[in-house]
């Protein structure tokens, strides 16, 4: 039998590489292509309103629902808005960190960074989370710490959210920064000093186009998780983000949940095309 | 660089146009689908136990103190999935995987349109002829006027405040829903997250706006609709916190974010027994707000799919034999079905302290049903249950 097998694939490369993509690439199509294809066709039926069973006609109810009522409007425009917060924020913080790591931390110093980088990666969503909540609560730890200074916490809502997915998602920002910047070979920056250039001057001009496509792909992950989280809002704040809407309609409106969950696809496909335009897939 | 990016683009077209026919072979599929799968026949006769019975339930219904002596007596193993709201339990017994389930009133009626679940043979349960007569016949568990199931017990959602912080004691549901009394307690207040609040309001309108000729809190046309909501819109910048989890209004009234706000029973005992200062309508106002509260009684269904529906049978008969409905009621904090489970409490003022046999008390509570397009009147303009999941979205903002 195996016998057979091995004469089969002798001499036949295309045949071997088909042999050995067939799982994973299947798997692809199936699982990923194929419940996206799903989603998409799910948007477009509807559900009895009394019985709620899948009515499985194709309309455009759901979007007209989608565009007409400002509500929602307000929900993605909210989500948007706080998912490109964050990735700011974790820009702003992240560049530092990962610049430190790469080129001024000695050896040592650069391991144990990345092992502190990566250890709130181990510990559950949850119990982050939930932390958060108890540090932002009212007389909470923040509030405690903000006293002296005659301030208070911002209790719940979008600042909490803002903070706390800010803390969830910076190290997917500092890791891909950490990798693109050690990639940066350290000539360069001497040869920007040789030739006069100041601190700022080489870090305008040398480090960060370098190092750009790096943040964009750090940007990546933390928009994405930011689109896409539920938890959160319903946790620290009571305003409805995508998945909250999502989520509240998937048992008695499956229909009108796909064609909102359809919303942050599009609006990450966008965001990948934007992306690609500033390279952030030259390396890959 | 250029022909790879040719490459790409290709590529992009062909997985859009791969998914595009995906979608449309779905979409054929789909709408050759027909369901006619209508069972709809009540079981004549128990035989003998399958061994085994699936349940859903809610959190607290099926625990060991009185599913051990059931599998010892019977001989069927009790499976039991937990589900924390009405709309997850309506889907999960969609799956048929399932032989019943401990439905609440705004799960009914879409189980029953579904095709979802069987009516009972309540011949066939003995001990349903000593359930309390408020239970039977219930527009929320009688459809066509056949009974679809066995009560399990009831409850009101209460009203709960921060009995250090809230003085004078509230006696009505304008510390939480009338703007001006309740703006007092801005960012205090504390509110069920879920679209069946909107009978919250129209139980307050009911009473105090008798203008709009509101019946009944589930069966609300355009302009009572209008109002509840509206109502509801004008709390949301007053309320500190929705709430879904239990667990979450819990930790916020220890905390003191919240001060007032609906709850169950289950959260003020526990908050109470972790002495804390809370406090709820008291005895003398029949443990409820003057103008009556939503609240719910819950019935335990078969499936129309039911693969075990002999051990099905024997659950809704144990689980309202007195000892067991006794155990369960006084565990989860509600009153009883069963008339002789008041002999069988273990506090022997329990049945007292709910209310359990005082019709009076419960004609003041509106118990949760799907609210649906029919009226009940003869009338056909009112909202259904996907009007009140939209404007609950829209009520949040």
């Amino acid at each position: 039998m195996s016998h057979r097998l091995a004469k089969l694939f002798h001499g036949r490369p295309r045949l071997q590489v088909g042999a050995l993509l067939a799982g994973p690439v299947g798997w692809l199509v199936v699982g990923y292509l194929g419940s996206l294809a799903l989603l998409l066709v799910a948007s477009l039926w509807s559900v009895n309103a009394v019985s709620g069973e899948l009515v499985k006609s194709l309309s455009f109810e759901n979007f007209e629902v989608l565009f007409d009522e400002p509500v929602y409007r307000t929900i993605v425009g909210r989500t948007v808005l706080i998912a490109a917060l964050v990735t700011i924020t974790d820009a702003i913080l992240a560049f530092p960190i990962a610049f430190y790591m790469a080129k001024v931390a000695s050896r040592r110093t650069k391991a144990i960074l990345v092992v502190a980088v990566l250890i709130p990666l181990w510990s559950s969503y949850l119990v982050k989370v939930l932390s958060w909540r108890n540090m932002l609560s009212g007389g909470g730890l923040i509030d405690w710490m903000l006293e002296p200074l005659g301030l208070s916490g911002p209790g719940y809502g979008n600042t909490a959210v803002w903070l706390v997915m800010s803390y969830l998602w910076l190290p997917y920002m500092i890791l891909p920064i950490f990798a693109g910047l050690e990639r940066i070979p350290n000539s360069l920056i001497s040869a920007s000093e040789d030739l006069g250039g100041k601190p700022f001057t080489t870090f305008r001009r040398v480090i960060l186009p370098l190092a750009f496509p790096a943040v964009v792909a750090g940007s990546i992950f933390t928009f994405a998780l930011t689109l896409g989280d539920y938890i959160t809002p319903r946790l620290v704040s009571n305003n409805q983000f995508i998945g909250n809407v999502v989520f509240n309609n998937i048992s008695n409106n499956l229909p009108f949940a796909a064609a909102l969950a359809l919303v942050p696809i599009v609006v990450m496909i966008g965001y990948l095309l934007v992306a690609r335009k500033l390279g952030a897939f030259e390396h890959i | 660089m250029r022909t790879q990016h040719a490459n790409t683009a290709r590529t992009a077209w062909l997985i859009i146009g791969g998914l595009l026919a995906v979608m449309l072979l779905f979409a054929g599929c789909g709408s050759s689908d027909d369901d006619s799968s209508s069972s709809g026949n009540e079981l004549q006769k128990i035989g003998k136990g399958e061994g085994q019975v699936n349940l859903i339930s809610w959190a607290g219904y099926v625990e060991p103190e009185w599913t051990k002596p059931f599998e010892k007596k019977t001989g069927c193993k009790v499976n039991n999935k937990v589900a924390g709201t009405s709309d997850e339990m309506v889907q999960l017994m969609r799956s048929g995987e399932y032989d019943g389930v401990s439905a609440s009133g705004n799960a009914t009626a879409r189980l029953v349109e579904g095709d979802d679940v069987d009516p009972v043979n309540v011949d066939l349960v003995p001990n349903y002829k000593t359930v309390f007569s408020d239970l039977k016949n219930q527009p929320y568990n009688t459809f066509d006027g056949k009974p679809y199931g066995i009560p399990h017990g009831r409850g009101a959602n209460l009203l709960m405040w921060n009995s250090d912080s809230v003085t004078p004691a509230p006696k009505s549901w304008n510390v939480t829903l009338d703007p001006s009394t309740a703006s007092e307690y801005k960012g205090k207040i504390s509110q069920y997250d879920d679209p069946m609040s909107i009978a919250e309001a129209a139980v307050y309108l009911k009473a105090h706006n008798p203008d709009l000729g509101i019946e009944d809190p589930y069966e609300l046309n355009d302009e009572q609709f209008e109002a509840a909501v509206q109502l509801m819109k004008e709390q949301r910048s007053l309320v500190g916190e929705y709430w879904s989890e239990a667990e979450k209004q819990i930790s916020s009234f220890a905390s003191g974010d919240s001060e007032v706000g609906t709850t169950w029973q289950y959260q003020y005992f526990a908050l109470k027994g972790e002495g804390k200062p809370v406090a709820a309508s008291p005895a003398s106002q029949g443990f409820l707000p003057e103008e009556g509260a939503t609240g719910w009684s819950d019935t335990w269904m078969i499936s129309s799919e039911a693969e075990h529906p002999n051990c099905m049978y024997m659950w809704m008969d144990w689980i309202i034999e007195p000892e067991a409905n006794a155990q369960v009621a006084e565990y989860f904090g509600e009153a009883p079905a069963q008339e002789l489970a008041c002999d069988k409490t273990a506090n022997p003022n329990f049945c007292t302290e709910y209310h359990a046999e005082e019709p009076n008390f419960w004609k003041r509570v509106y118990y949760w049903k799907t609210p649906l397009a029919d009226c009940g009147n003869g009338n056909e303009d009112c909202k259904d249950y996907n009007d009140w999941v939209q404007a609950w979205t829209s009520i949040k903002g």
